[in-house]
This record gives C-alpha cells, sequence and structure tokens, in this order.
C-alpha cells in the first residue's frame, strides 16, 4: 500500500513541477509586479496602488468616461463582449438551425468552420485584405464604391469610430465555426420526440424553435457564451496583426493593453496590473468550472 | 408544453403550407449569403497570392480570371528571400515536441489522478480547472525572467517547456475525464493479475485511449501551430522564429505589398488546413471537449 502510494506521487511530480514553476509562481510574482514598477521584469520599486490609480484616472487608452461614448480598452473589451459574443453564438446557431434541414448541411458547416483552424495571424492578414483601405485592392471598398460610385473608399481599420467593428466582424468570422459546431451536436443530441410532438401539435417551424428547441439549447448556449466572454477577456492576436492598437489607440483591448505597455511601453509593473485585472474578470468563471467540476463528480 | 400546442393550433394550421414554402426558400438564401461572406475573405487572399505583384495594384483579385494571369513566384519569393522556408521548418521544431511533451506528461499524471489513491487529489483538480482559465499574459513575465536567468530566453528547449506548461492544465482536465471513464473491473483483474501500474497505464489505458490521445494531440498541435504570443514573447531570436512570428516581422516592411503577405499567409495555413480535412472528426471532438478550455 504505501508503495503504491509513493507511485502516484511520483507519477504527478513532473506535471506538478511544470505547473507550479511556469503557471502558479509567475502568476504571483505578476501580482507583486502590479505593485511595483517592474523594471528589470523584477520587482524594483515598490509603488503601492500607483499603477491601479494611473491605469483608471490617467490612461485615456485604458480607461477613458471624459468622452461620450467613454472610451479606452476597458470600454472597447465591453463592445467586443458585446457584439462579439452576440454575433458568434447568434450566427452559430442560426447556422446550426438553418443547416440541419438542407442537403447539402456538410458543406455549409464546414465553410463555416474552416476558419477555426488557421492563425489568427493568418486571419488578420485575410482581413486586412478585405479592408484595405484602396479600393483596387480591397473588396470591400471595391462594392462600396461599386454601389455608390460618389462615395470615397473608407480607411476601415484607420477611423476610430470604425476600427472596433472592422476588428469584432473579423472576430465573428473566426469563431462562429466554433459555436456552430457545438451548438449542432448539441441539437442532433435533442429528443426527437419532443420535436415531432411539438410538429403534430400543429406548431409551425418559427414556434417549435422558439418554444421547444431554444429551450432546450439553453444550458449549452450558457456553456459557449462563457466560452465566447473568456475568449474576449484573454484577446490578443487579432488586434495586434491587424492595428496594433491604433489608430492612436483606438482599437486597444486589455488582453493587448498588457502586451503593449509591458514589452512595447517598457512598463513591466504597469502591463502586470493589467493582467491582474484580467486575472480577476476570469474569476467568475473559474468558480463556475469547479462548480460544474463538483456537480459532474458527485454524479460520477 | 400543452399551453403552447392549444393557442397555437389553428393559426399554424392555417399558414403552414405557406409558411413551409417561403420559408425554405429563405434558408437557402439566408446559408448562400453566410457562404459567401465566410469564403470571399479567403478565396480574395488566395487568388491574391497567385498573381503577379504589378497585377494585384492595377486591378481587383475579383478580375483575374481575365485575362488570367498567374504565379508561382511570391511562394518562391516568399520561402525564399523572406525566409519563410527556414520559418517553416521552425514552426515544426516547436509544434511537434510542443504537441508531445504535455500530452505524455499530463497522461501519466491524469492516470494517477485518476486511478492511484492520491491525497487531496480533489484539491489538485480545483487547481487544474482554475489554470484552465487563467489568461496566460498573467504569467508571461515572470516566465521570461526565469528563461533570461538560465539562457532559455529565445531557444527551442524555452518554449518546449512554456507551451507544454501552458498545454498541461487541459491535457490533464481531458484526460482524467476520459480514464476515469474507463471500467474499472479492467483496473482491478489487471491487478489480481499482479500487474503493477506502470504496466496498466502503458498496456492498457494507453491503448484503450487512442481516439481520445488523437483528438487531443490534433488540438494541441494546433494550438501550438497557430500560437503568436507565446513565441513572440519567447522566441526573440529571428533564426528560430515560427512563421506566425516571421508574419507579423513581415508586416512592419511589407504590410500593403501584398504578393508578398497573401503567399506567406497561405504558406502558414497549409500544414493547419491538410490536418482539418484529412482528421477532421478527430479534430471536431477535440474542440468540442476543449469547450472549456480558452
Amino acid at each position: 500500500m504505501s508503495q503504491k502510494t509513493w507511485l502516484g506521487y511520483l507519477f504527478i511530480l513532473p506535471a506538478a513541477v511544470l505547473i507550479v514553476f511556469f503557471l502558479i509562481y509567475p502568476t504571483i510574482r505578476t501580482i507583486q509586479l502590479s505593485f511595483d514598477t517592474g523594471m528589470g521584469f523584477t520587482t524594483s520599486e515598490f509603488v503601492g496602488l500607483d499603477n491601479y490609480i494611473n491605469l483608471f484616472t490617467r490612461d485615456r487608452l485604458f480607461f477613458n468616461i471624459s468622452t461620450w461614448p467613454p472610451a479606452g480598452a476597458v470600454f472597447n473589451t465591453i463592445l467586443w463582449l458585446i457584439l462579439f459574443t452576440f454575433g458568434t453564438v447568434g450566427i452559430g446557431l442560426l447556422v446550426a438551425v438553418l443547416a440541419n434541414s438542407v442537403r447539402y448541411e456538410v458543406l455549409i458547416k464546414t465553410i463555416i468552420f474552416v476558419p477555426m483552424a488557421i492563425s489568427f495571424t493568418a486571419a488578420g492578414i485575410i482581413w486586412r485584405f478585405v479592408y484595405s483601405p484602396d479600393a483596387t485592392t480591397g473588396i470591400l471598398n471595391a462594392l462600396l464604391i461599386g454601389l455608390i460610385p460618389s462615395a470615397d473608399p473608407i480607411p476601415w481599420l484607420g477611423r476610430t469610430d470604425i476600427v472596433n467593428y472592422a476588428l469584432i466582424a473579423a472576430g465573428i468570422w473566426l469563431w462562429t465555426g466554433f459555436c456552430m459546431v457545438i451548438l449542432s451536436a448539441s441539437l442532433k443530441g435533442l429528443p426527437t420526440e419532443v420535436l415531432e410532438a411539438a410538429r403534430v401539435d400543429g406548431a409551425n417551424a418559427w414556434q417549435t424553435f422558439w418554444r421547444v428547441t431554444f429551450p432546450m439549447l439553453w444550458p449549452t448556449i450558457l456553456v459557449i457564451t462563457t466560452t465566447m466572454i473568456i475568449n474576449v477577456l484573454k484577446a490578443f492576436d487579432l488586434v495586434y496583426i491587424m492595428t496594433q492598437g491604433g489608430p492612436r489607440g483606438a482599437s486597444r483591448i486589455i488582453g493587448f493593453s498588457m502586451y503593449f505597455e509591458t514589452f512595447q511601453n517598457g512598463k513591466p509593473g504597469y502591463g502586470a496590473a493589467i493582467a491582474v485585472i484580467m486575472l480577476i474578470l476570469v474569476t467568475p468563471f473559474v468558480v463556475i468550472n469547479i462548480r460544474r467540476y463538483r456537480r459532474e463528480e458527485r454524479e460520477r | 408544453m400543452t399551453a403552447v400546442s392549444s393557442s397555437t393550433t389553428s393559426a399554424a394550421a392555417a399558414t403552414r403550407r405557406g409558411f413551409h414554402f417561403s420559408s425554405k426558400w429563405i434558408v437557402h438564401i439566408v446559408l448562400f449569403c453566410l457562404a459567401v461572406v465566410w469564403l470571399v475573405p479567403s478565396v480574395g487572399l488566395l487568388i491574391t497570392s497567385f498573381r503577379p505583384r504589378e497585377a494585384i495594384s492595377s486591378s481587383g483579385w475579383w478580375t483575374a480570371f481575365s485575362p488570367a494571369q498567374f504565379t508561382f513566384e511570391n511562394y518562391e519569393q516568399v520561402l525564399t528571400a523572406q525566409g519563410m522556408g527556414d520559418s517553416f521548418i521552425n514552426s515544426f521544431k516547436i509544434t511537434i515536441p510542443g504537441t508531445l511533451l504535455p500530452i505524455l506528461i499530463a497522461a501519466i499524471a491524469a492516470y494517477a489522478l485518476a486511478w492511484m489513491p492520491i491525497k487531496g487529489r480533489d484539491w489538485i483538480l480545483v487547481v487544474v480547472l482554475a489554470l484552465l482559465v487563467i489568461p496566460i499574459q498573467t504569467t508571461l513575465v515572470p516566465v521570461l525572467r526565469l528563461f533570461n536567468q538560465f539562457g532559455l530566453t529565445g531557444t527551442y528547449l524555452g518554449i518546449w517547456i512554456a507551451h507544454t506548461a501552458y498545454g498541461l492544465p487541459f491535457c490533464i482536465y481531458l484526460l482524467r475525464n476520459f480514464f476515469i471513464s474507463l471500467p474499472k473491473e479492467l483496473m482491478e483483474s489487471a491487478k489480481i493479475d499482479g500487474a503493477n501500474d506502470l504496466t496498466i497505464f502503458w498496456r492498457i489505458v494507453i491503448p484503450l485511449s487512442v481516439p481520445a490521445l488523437a483528438s487531443l494531440a490534433i488540438f494541441q498541435f494546433m494550438w501550438v501551430w497557430n500560437d503568436l504570443l507565446v513565441a513572440l514573447v519567447f522566441m526573440s531570436d529571428p533564426v528560430n522564429q515560427p512563421m506566425t512570428v516571421r508574419i507579423q516581422a513581415m508586416l512592419g516592411t511589407y504590410a500593403t505589398e501584398w504578393h508578398i503577405m497573401s503567399a506567406a499567409s497561405f504558406i502558414s495555413m497549409a500544414v493547419p488546413l491538410v490536418v482539418f480535412f484529412a482528421l477532421q472528426r478527430y479534430f471536431v471532438t477535440g474542440l468540442t471537449a476543449g469547450a472549456v478550455k480558452q
């Protein structure tokens, strides 16, 4: 018995060492760094809450409530949370449901899903090309001028009032396939008797969807919604590739700001404070995951 | 249910035929429009990657077939002069160990957590779950500092370790859930026959888990291959850069040189697309199981 116990700990040792050294210890260090200037990537000068105070009072590219609508990375992230989450889950649901009734289901699902296989880097280049301000290369401006010949090409990624929506659209293009696949699997798992019963009772397609299918899909919708929210809270690549947070910092989101302040602006302590804010924002989802785990364990 | 049906029966019955006829057309139109929106961006860049530089700047890719003017020159240039060929190899050098190491280490740990007596097992699993959600950004600076101290920054060993550590929580979580669903009697009878845990793990659990391991391997492979952030921070040495980092570096000088950027992007997409189309079933399984990651 005692030898068996000893072996079990040996089995988890490599994983435990890596997790402690590269995930747990760094997280604690980052929290420490957020109260410091963090110069040289280590604790060098304690500054108390200064980083946090500056983020919310002085940094207009992070948190700016002096304009309407409010601006900065925090509010851009909120815009992403709303539009990206609704867009991916909504279109994903639409495709999952509609494709279920057509013969080319596999084809349409593959088309929507393929962007999930490629990197955000490549996807960023694809969308930079779509948004090209030059109407001979950018399809969007070519369409605009084709429809309204008097219009001028729009620099979609160069205008502070458009850039966030343009980025969110690219994000939706990338992640809708994920939502669709999960929802489609869940849809096919629904008991057919219930749907059949609704149809026999005379409900039309619209009513069957809203009163029967949708409520039964709700748990799945919640799971992918939280996944999409976590995605936004961590997002970095697309903004980095497509706009570098610009023009004039107008498209920063918190995951990008953390990288920018730490590695490009030379303020690791300040970046660490943003990382801690990200950590706080994902904490509710940690709690949700643990609760779900406990429930599953009880059922096991 | 009864409330739903009784209040809607008559109205529905009246419109049913007409509704179904028109809705079928709406379904086709909506799906067609979505397919176009989803295809046009990639197809546009793909066509562009085969067009000569002068053609790209003088006419749109949507006119590329009249007259048809295509070339492989962009790919040649990007692979040789722009160093994408080297980066392509680097991506493999990073991704293969970055896929195998975390799965191996996680599988051993997951077996112990599923089938061996471990004090505080529940606690360990709660920590793993919490780490699933934590952003990589929270760990970057202290890990970089650690790597600098040990001379691991910019080395393959460094980035392998980083990807292994970052991949572990998900791999452990997924494999532990899979292992624990295996029949208990199997382990017990093997033990009665005198097999030790290492034998059971290697001869029984691993062979039974091949589909789960394949899904996980593909998921992790795509994750590492497509990663930008980890490589950007830990692979600062240009000689060792993977393709994602090379492409973002090329943006600095060639942002509007579409003949270069388009070919470079498609070279980086080639492997994931082949993996996706060849092993779609496993990829989707891994992704579905990974709904809690990110």
